[in-house]
């Protein structure tokens, strides 16, 4: 049997109903799968219809199992797994309080600079920058942060969406 | 027409029930149904039987279900009404059994509020169920309890929770008849893809031991799909054991059948799934009670999974090829392709096959120790088969060794006549779910096949027995143990047997008077066809008192942990294996 880990993120197309992401969040946790990253959001209005995007981890068979179990709530429109689908992008946003003064505060704003993160806000000892990109990105800019001050993020966790002209 | 169609939200319940062709509804009332309990007063199309506890108006719907492939319905309360629900519910997602479960709640604008009886329901239900729904506006009430019968008996079939508020009950609208549109997202896979059934024919041709194995998802295709089944197992020739949950879908008296296969499985069929070349499941989902060790299941051979529910396939065990579909849809497509190639099989290899199933046969793994002074288990249920075989009977059981036993030397012919706990093993779900065959089949002989300390888990229920004049038999093998636990703490944990000896039991035969019912008691060999007679032959509900052997063990058994090749065959074997560490932690 395989027993290699594998990342995968997955789509999941859902009716926007109360209690649809109990229902998948608690499969995950109820059948002891791994979440590395959830978000969820309306994206078409009128037929009420929610996009949720995982990022989950797992043998071939685990995450062949976590798609069938996606598949069979009611709920569920689609499941698409875009890891094995072909190329696609994944983006998550961050929002990073960086406290500082001096040579510290000079650094963090050249650095942000280099990973084309915005400075949102500004006291006279604090930055909030916002960052986009990919998770590895994000993550640099993190750890890069780390001795200059960081004292509090915010991510969202990653969306994504398949390359080229096909809609989910 | 349009004006007819105005009606109470409660009214708009029991119509919609009765246009998806319910008749019985099994339930409790309480404070959050009174509306729906004040419609159904006024109306005589339903009926409704009154249980003693929740848990039994869902098991007793199960059996409603299961005997008659109908969808059973359960009506509770809120807060307790529902909680004590959920063990059913929970049965019944285990063994696909198609329930709607009508919950009343609070009224809406008190949910959230920690209100009298109140429960988060769906919270609650959520990993219980299919799928549930709390319906907070009448507009929507119609068209969801339509919704809950088509999921709950499409696909793979199992429980549904419709959560109504009290204000909801009351409050008027427009009912909505069922349509037969299609659903916007839950349409099940039912028709096998046929490039696949021609792959699996091409393999069953080459098979030098084949095997079918095949379980409950047979079953609850309807008995088309059983009788589709035996047809295809004699066209081939090939042996077929059956799961638990399978037993009747392919006739016990057949020389092609080898018993139920599992842990308490026959050896000819354990060793058949062992050393098959090729593996037909069809309807079954390789549980862990029938894999035993995984890595060492079936080392040698090729596996087709047919099942209804894609996430069964390479769940617990890699399926070389798999088949989505309706056991019966599929049946019908490899039967339509095997009679197409009108196949050539390799007849020696085959018939060595049977030779070497036919020799472990000649184990006759069932055997027992057969005593004159004291009643085996065993013997107990050989009589009691041979007293119904030849009637219109149905069988229920509790959860333990008697179960194993009954699964043993009770034979089916038929399917749907055997309903037992597979999946959650729930004790105290034979005798509620006894009432709901026997409600379903009046004039059948309907027999609960129990342990004393199962009973004692539901046995208010007889008094709901009485009240509707239910002819159940209860067959309790009473060996004042809880013995599937002793067993398990004889072979496991050194004969330490914690917990598991009931002292202060009932008198069983007075318990039976106190409710109303015939009690019965049996002590000796030589009295048991004498008991069962006046079991069958008594009008109305009996209580047969089996005083059974204390020390009798289960076998055969793959003691957890261990492969289908290391089978203890009885006592003798218990000392020489002893179970391995890896097995103590299993369940």
């Amino acid at each position: 049997m395989d027993t290699r880990i594998e990342r995968h993120t997955i789509c999941v197309l859902v009716d926007n109903e109360a209690g649809v992401l109990a229902r998948v969040i608690g499969l995950f946790s109820g059948r002891g799968y791994n979440i590395e990253s959830l978000t969820v959001a309306e994206v078409e209005k009128a037929k009420h219809l929610s996009r949720i995007t995982i990022v989950t981890s797992g043998t071939p068979m685990i995450i062949e199992q976590i798609k069938a179990q996606l598949s069979r709530l009611v709920p569920v429109h689609k499941v698409s797994d875009l890891t094995i689908e072909g190329p696609h992008l994944e983006r998550e946003l961050v929002l990073v309080k960086v406290n500082g003064t001096g040579e510290k505060r000079v650094e963090s704003l050249r650095i942000a600079d280099i990973f084309r993160a915005r400075v949102v806000d500004s006291t006279i000892e604090s930055f909030v920058f916002e960052i986009t990109g990919s998770t590895e990105k994000l993550d640099a800019f993190i750890n890069l942060m780390q001795p200059l001050g960081l004292v509090d993020i915010s991510r969202t966790g990653v969306v994504a969406i398949a390359r080229g002209p096909n809609p989910l | 027409m349009t004006g007819d169609m105005e009606m109470l939200g409660a009214e708009m319940v029991l119509k919609a029930l009765v246009d998806q062709g319910v008749d019985i509804v099994f339930g409790y009332p309480g404070g959050a149904v009174l509306p729906i309990y004040d419609a159904l007063f006024k109306q005589n199309q339903l009926r409704h039987v009154l249980v003693r506890h929740e848990q039994a108006a869902v098991h007793a719907a199960e059996g409603y279900a299961r005997s008659t492939g109908k969808v059973g319905v359960v009506l509770v309360t809120s807060g307790p009404g529902a909680t004590n629900a959920v063990t059913g519910l929970t049965d019944a997602l285990m063994d696909s059994v198609p329930i709607v479960c009508l919950t009343g709640q609070v009224p809406t604008h008190l949910i959230g509020n920690d209100a009298f009886q109140e429960a988060d329901t769906t919270g609650i239900t959520r990993p219980c169920t299919k799928h549930n729904y709390l319906v907070k506006r009448i507009e929507v009430l119609s068209r969801t309890l339509h919704e809950a019968f088509y999921v709950a008996r499409s696909g793979r079939p199992g429980p549904v929770v419709v959560d109504l508020p009290k204000d909801v009950q009351q409050a008027r609208g427009r009912y909505v008849g069922p349509d037969a549109s299609e659903h916007r997202t839950y349409r099940p896979q039912t028709i096998p893809d046929p490039q696949k059934i021609a792959q699996a024919v091409d393999w069953m041709i080459a098979a030098k031991r084949p095997l079918f194995y095949c379980g409950g998802g047979v079953v609850n295709s309807g008995p088309g799909a059983s009788d589709l089944l035996t047809r295809f197992v004699r066209m081939t020739g090939f042996p077929c054991t059956l799961t638990l949950m399978g037993l009747g879908t392919f006739p016990a008296s057949d020389r092609q059948f080898l018993g139920m296969l599992g842990m308490h499985g026959t050896y000819e069929a354990n060793l058949a799934m062992h050393g098959c070349d090729l593996m037909i499941n069809i309807g079954a989902r390789f549980d862990d009670r029938v894999t035993g060790k995984v890595t060492a299941f079936s080392p040698g051979s090729k596996k087709i999974h047919v099942d209804i529910d894609p996430s069964s396939i390479n769940k617990n065990v890699r399926a070389d090829l798999g088949i989505i579909g309706d056991a019966g849809a599929v049946l019908e497509a490899l039967i339509a392709e095997w009679k197409r190639r009108a196949p050539r099989l390799d007849v020696k290899a085959l018939d060595r096959w049977w030779q070497q199933i036919d020799q472990w046969r000649a184990r006759d793994c069932l055997r027992y120790q057969s005593s004159n002074s004291v009643i085996k288990p065993q013997y107990a249920l050989q009589r009691l088969y041979a007293a119904i075989k030849d009637r219109d009977f149905f069988v229920t059981t509790e959860v333990g060794q008697h179960q194993m036993w009954a699964a043993q030397f009770l034979k089916f012919e038929q399917p749907n006549r055997w309903m037992t706990s597979g999946g959650l093993g729930t004790m105290g779900y034979g005798l509620p779910a006894a009432m709901g065959v026997q409600i379903a089949h009046p004039d059948s002989l309907v027999i609960d096949v129990a342990g004393e300390a199962s009973i004692l888990m539901n046995i208010q229920e007889l008094s709901t027995v009485r009240q509707f004049n239910l002819p159940v038999k209860l067959f309790i093998l009473n060996n004042q143990w809880m013995g599937m636990v002793r067993q398990w703490q004889e072979l496991m944990h050194g004969g330490r047997y914690s917990e598991s000896y009931t002292a202060s039991l009932p008198d069983f035969v007075k318990l039976a008077e106190a409710f109303g019912a015939t009690g019965i008691r049996a002590t000796k060999p030589q009295e048991m066809d004498s008991v069962i007679a006046r079991m069958i032959e008594t009008k109305g509900p009996v209580v047969v008192d089996v005083c059974v052997d204390q020390k009798e063990n289960c076998f055969p058994m793959i003691p957890s942990g261990a492969a289908h090749n290391e089978m203890l065959l009885g006592p003798e074997d218990e000392a020489r294996k002893p179970v391995s560490e890896e097995g103590m932690v299993l369940v």
